[in-house]
């Protein structure tokens, strides 16, 4: 299988389609408890109705503070929860009307992951050869040791790692190295999709840029697609063609990178934005805005940005408002669309 | 901040690299595993205590002296030919009326200690040995799919568990032991007796096995490279089995070694109640109740060489647990 | 005269493998009612310097050498009774996580008049009067009521703005702060750095503010002192240090964040990591990575020296008008 085969965008249908994608999780009580105590069941909505697309080889961010239900979207489109609601498709096909492990397999293949916390994202047991090579060995790609063997120092030397590191354990390398090792188990497979979680978050700013740099190398080499999850808005603008910013399980806004750091539409994304450190120094005098996120659990009527927002009106505590689309960006919020908003 | 007492990434970071390229000289500074072993904090902090070291000989003496009894005994207590009665009721070697070639006296029937034991103690390890594996399998499993599985397979487990442990191990063995008894004719147990023992005193044992895998698959099952595996769409057995397990593993060595120190008691328990292993297989229990009935009348030799068998093997075993405890537990290092 | 003043400190762990020198030969000075960031990444040594500070090594780490002044009382060598009056009265603290540092099991009001009434010998009714005071300073909404309430009814955000008053409280004129920001997130970080900064500024306390995140320090910190294996590799006035940096090692970590304003194809990296601090390499730490290395960097040490700008930095760059060449 060629794997420096440039990239043909096929501008049809998009690799990644999500509809309407929600999950709940059930935080009561155990039954006993509840009887006692008289309460009722509480839900958390983790995701609570989220669409995007990513088209072939490009790179969408989905960016947030904690509780916004980033990292659930992410384990959703890969698969390790099962939505309660919404559809995922990778290329056309929907994950949901696969119901066996067999016929799963092909779909899996073409997906990856990458996690946030680069210590606890290897199996400490296993030596990094068996590790990067697990995915070769369960979709059945290779056979044969030497083969197998020729293949994980090729992805080792891809992401910058020497093919005699196979032989060691995780423990002896660091938190950047062990990254790299992800990135190469993820690679492993030849996937088209890659799901990275927070991939830079636990590591030191220098090696970041290291990881950051090796990604764009190998999505403009290989073709790949990024769904990328990061709280981190400028690691965001770095990587990203499109950025969705959630809020509360929700999809506020979904702009292309430039357009929103240019541009920003929602009063939360403005938020964001200023509330990010002036490291160019330019004496920008910042407004932090107050008010704390609010629980997932029981989040306010209608906008739930509403408690915290300076432009709120009495239908943004009423009416949900949903994701519409002006020009290039979608957005959700009631004060755009009645032109409330300055600037 | 003053939490960590060495900076963790200091001490976690890799070699120096030029560039991001490893290899040269921190391939050639790999060592040989048991260049390894001797290096390792285990290896030191087993060295650095004069209590574990003498306790690990002390074990292994014994043991090897059980395991290689046929080879070494000094004589054959089995083999009828060689047994003489008038030999019966020999003092030590080092008491007054002793015969050197019998080193540690003789019982009733002619039988040299020393080899009585051994072959004694060779029973006992035996059966300690195979019902601590025994209770191991059986518990690790019970915990890896109760942690694993989580929810409604959880709590039934570990209610069953918790039956289980309000009942005293002992009477559990009894009770085993008992209804394979009454169940069966009495050839066909005298054949499987051991194995029943095996099975009665295993079974008494798995819960803590059970717990403390079942915690530790809690904590492994939430870990990212479980997540990984799960992406790729591993069944859950491979995942438990290639992946949780291996990390589990730990503590449970550490339960095994102090339990064996149990087993062997409560091997020695039943036998000496009359209802361990046969009499044709004599353990060091069944030699301590023999040797019992002679205590009073003088031959004190024939129960009490036994009982100190017995008690440095138990001892030995249970010092070694103690320092894998505690050599084995991060926060105390 | 300096408010605090750091000599030559080390501070070493002893370990089966060897000593570990976490913090090496590390002088600066604070003075009153300034902000100095000290920046660096895991390992760098930069959390060890202010748990040296006040004195809140575990051992078997020590501090092995130097001295640590405070309005020029030497402290390192303070016996432990008289060490607890300077740590809260003196110098206040402030770490990571909120949620250890202050004690569940009592209310924020109960830990606030406590710590008052240890420091400053108020009277219950005085202490809890101000206590009030200072929870409306810090933000805490209808803090008359909320005085009672325990720490985990307060969310993260509002507990730090809590961890802040009760450094603040005994009015030191010294804060450590260690990563005071890193376990929030973004929208509450900028909140709770502007409420340092604010009441740093009104009652006049120093600040040492110790994090990873250079865009927290350009935003707070008057000075910074970057650090690199357990030394200073730079320190001068924030401007210069994140606009003009001079020791390569600053220059590369400015080239690789990403930043808001301009956008760039690919971040500047630094290629390999920082080393461990049992293999630090001869010389100068940062030869086996520095682009401009030469001959001089492999062998001696450098110490911080002026360079061309108000920053000093450890660099043999520096050394003399232009850099010296020649081979050692």
């Amino acid at each position: 299988m060629p794997l420096d085969a440039a990239p043909t965008r096929e501008a049809e249908r998009p690799l990644v389609e999500v509809e309407d994608l929600a999950r709940d999780f059930d935080v009561s009580k155990p039954l006993l408890f509840r009887l006692l105590q008289g309460e009722r069941r509480r839900i958390l909505h983790a995701v609570a109705g989220v669409s995007f697309a990513i088209p072939k080889g490009t790179t969408l961010s989905l960016v947030g503070e904690s509780g916004c239900g980033k990292t659930t979207v992410a384990r959703l489109v890969v698969g390790l929860y099962a939505p309660t609601r919404g559809s995922i498709r990778i290329d056309g096909t929907d994950l949901a009307s696969l119901t066996t492990r067999a016929a799963q397999a092909p779909v899996r293949r073409r997906l990856q992951m990458i996690f946030q916390d680069p210590y606890a994202s290897l199996n400490p047991r296993w030596r990094v050869g068996d590790i990067i090579a697990e995915p070769i060995r369960a979709f059945g790609l290779l056979r044969g040791r030497a083969e197998i063997e020729a293949r994980v120092g090729e992805l080792l030397r891809q992401v910058g790692l020497s093919p005699k590191d196979a032989e060691k354990f995780p423990h002896e390398f660091s938190g950047g190295q062990r990254q790299r090792i992800s990135i190469a188990r993820a690679l492993s497979s030849n996937p088209e999709f890659l799901v990275c979680d927070e991939p830079t978050s636990a590591l030191d700013v220098s090696v970041q840029a290291q990881i950051l740099n090796l990604m764009k190398d190998l999505q403009a080499r290989f073709g790949l697609t990024y769904l990328f999850i990061s709280h981190n808005l400028a690691v965001v603008r770095h990587m990203s063609d499109r950025i969705g910013v959630m809020y509360l399980g929700r999809i506020v806004e979904l702009a292309p990178g430039e357009t929103l750091f240019a541009r920003p539409l929602h009063p939360y994304t403005r938020l964001l934005l200023e509330a990010i450190p002036d490291l160019e120094m330019t004496g920008r005098q910042r407004t932090p805005v107050g008010g704390e996120v609010p629980s997932p659990i029981d989040p306010p009527s209608g906008c739930t940005f509403h408690p915290r927002c300076p432009f709120a009106a009495a239908r943004c505590r009423a009416e949900a408002p949903p994701l519409r689309r002006r020009g290039e960006v979608e957005v959700a919020c009631h004060a755009v669309e009645e032109g409330r908003l300055p600037g | 901040m003053a939490g960590d007492a060495i900076p963790r990434d200091a001490a976690a970071s890799g070699p120096v690299e030029a560039g991001a390229r490893v290899g040269g000289p921190e391939a050639a500074r790999r060592k040989g595993p048991v260049a390894r072993m001797l290096d390792s904090d285990l290896w030191y902090s087993f060295s650095r205590s004069p209590l574990t070291v003498a306790s690990a000989l002390v074990a292994l003496v014994l043991i090897g002296g059980a395991v290689l009894a046929p080879v070494l005994a000094p004589h054959n207590p089995f083999d009828l030919a060689t047994l003489n009665l008038m030999d019966a009721f020999n003092p030590p070697a080092f008491m007054a009326g002793g015969d050197p070639a019998f080193l540690l006296g003789t019982d009733d029937q002619g039988r040299d200690m020393l080899s009585t034991i051994m072959y004694g103690a060779r029973i006992s390890l035996f059966v300690g040995f195979c019902a601590v594996l025994f209770a191991m399998t059986l518990g690790v499993a019970i915990g890896l799919v109760a942690g694993y599985a989580g929810g409604a397979t959880d709590a039934v487990l570990m209610r069953i568990a918790d039956i289980k442990l309000t009942f005293p191990a002992i009477l559990v063995a009894l009770l085993v032991d008992g209804l394979v008894r009454a169940a069966m004719p009495r050839e066909l147990h005298d054949r499987i007796a051991l194995w029943v023992v095996i099975f009665a005193i295993g079974i008494s044992n798995w819960v803590q096995y059970a717990r403390t895998v079942r915690g530790s698959t809690l904590v492994e099952k939430s870990k990212e490279y479980v997540m990984a595996a799960r992406v790729i769409g591993l069944s859950n057995l491979r995942i438990m089995a290639r992946h949780v397990l291996p990390n589990v593993m730990g503590p449970v060595l550490v339960i095994a070694t102090l339990n064996l120190g149990f087993a062997i008691l409560a091997e020695a328990t039943l036998s000496f109640l009359g209802v361990g292993v046969p009499p044709t297989q004599p353990s060091l229990g069944t030699l301590i109740r023999i040797g019992n009935d002679f205590l009073f009348s003088g031959e004190w030799w024939i129960t009490v060489f036994p009982g100190i068998t017995l008690a440095l093997m138990v001892l030995s075993v249970n010092l070694l647990g103690d320092w894998l405890r505690d050599a084995l537990n991060p926060k105390l290092r | 005269m300096p408010l605090l003043e750091v000599r030559n400190l080390r501070v070493e762990f002893p370990t089966r493998r060897g000593t570990l020198t976490a913090v090496d030969d590390v002088s600066f000075a604070i003075e009153e009612g300034e902000v100095l960031g000290v920046v660096g990444e895991s390992g760098a040594g930069k959390s060890i310097t202010g748990a040296a500070i006040i004195r809140l090594i575990e051992p078997p780490g020590r501090i092995a050498g130097g001295e640590v002044i405070l309005s020029g009382r030497r402290i390192d060598t303070l016996p432990a009774e008289e060490m607890r009056h300077v740590r809260g009265r003196q110098i206040g603290a402030i770490f990571q996580d909120p949620l250890t540092t202050l004690n569940p099991l009592y209310s924020i009001g109960r830990q606030l008049v406590e710590t008052m009434q240890t420091h400053l010998g108020l009277s219950d009714r005085e202490a809890r009067a101000r206590a009030v005071r200072w929870l409306e300073d810090v933000g805490i909404p209808a803090a008359a009521q909320r005085i009672d309430a325990y720490p985990h009814q307060f969310s993260g955000g509002m507990r730090q703005r809590v961890v802040i008053a009760l450094a603040l409280c005994a009015e030191p004129r010294l804060v450590i702060a260690d990563e005071p920001t890193t376990a929030l997130d973004v929208s509450i970080q900028a909140q709770v750095i502007a409420l340092l900064k604010r009441l740093c500024r009104d009652h006049g306390t120093a600040v040492m503010l110790v994090t990873h995140d250079m865009g927290v320090i350009a935003e707070t910190a008057d000075r910074v002192a970057v650090m690199y294996a357990g030394r200073i590799a730079e320190i001068g006035p924030v401007r210069e240090v994140v606009k003009s940096a001079r020791h390569p090692y600053t220059e590369g970590l400015m080239g690789s964040i990403p930043s808001l304003g301009q956008k760039v194809e690919r971040l500047r990296q630094i290629d390999g990591a920082m080393p461990r601090l049992t293999d630090i390499p001869r010389g100068c730490a940062f030869n086996p990575r520095c682009a401009r290395v030469f001959d001089r960097c492999r062998v001696e040490r450098p110490e911080l020296m002026p360079t061309d700008g108000p920053s000093r930095a450890a660099c043999w760059l520096y050394a003399g008008r232009g850099a010296e060449r020649d081979a050692a």
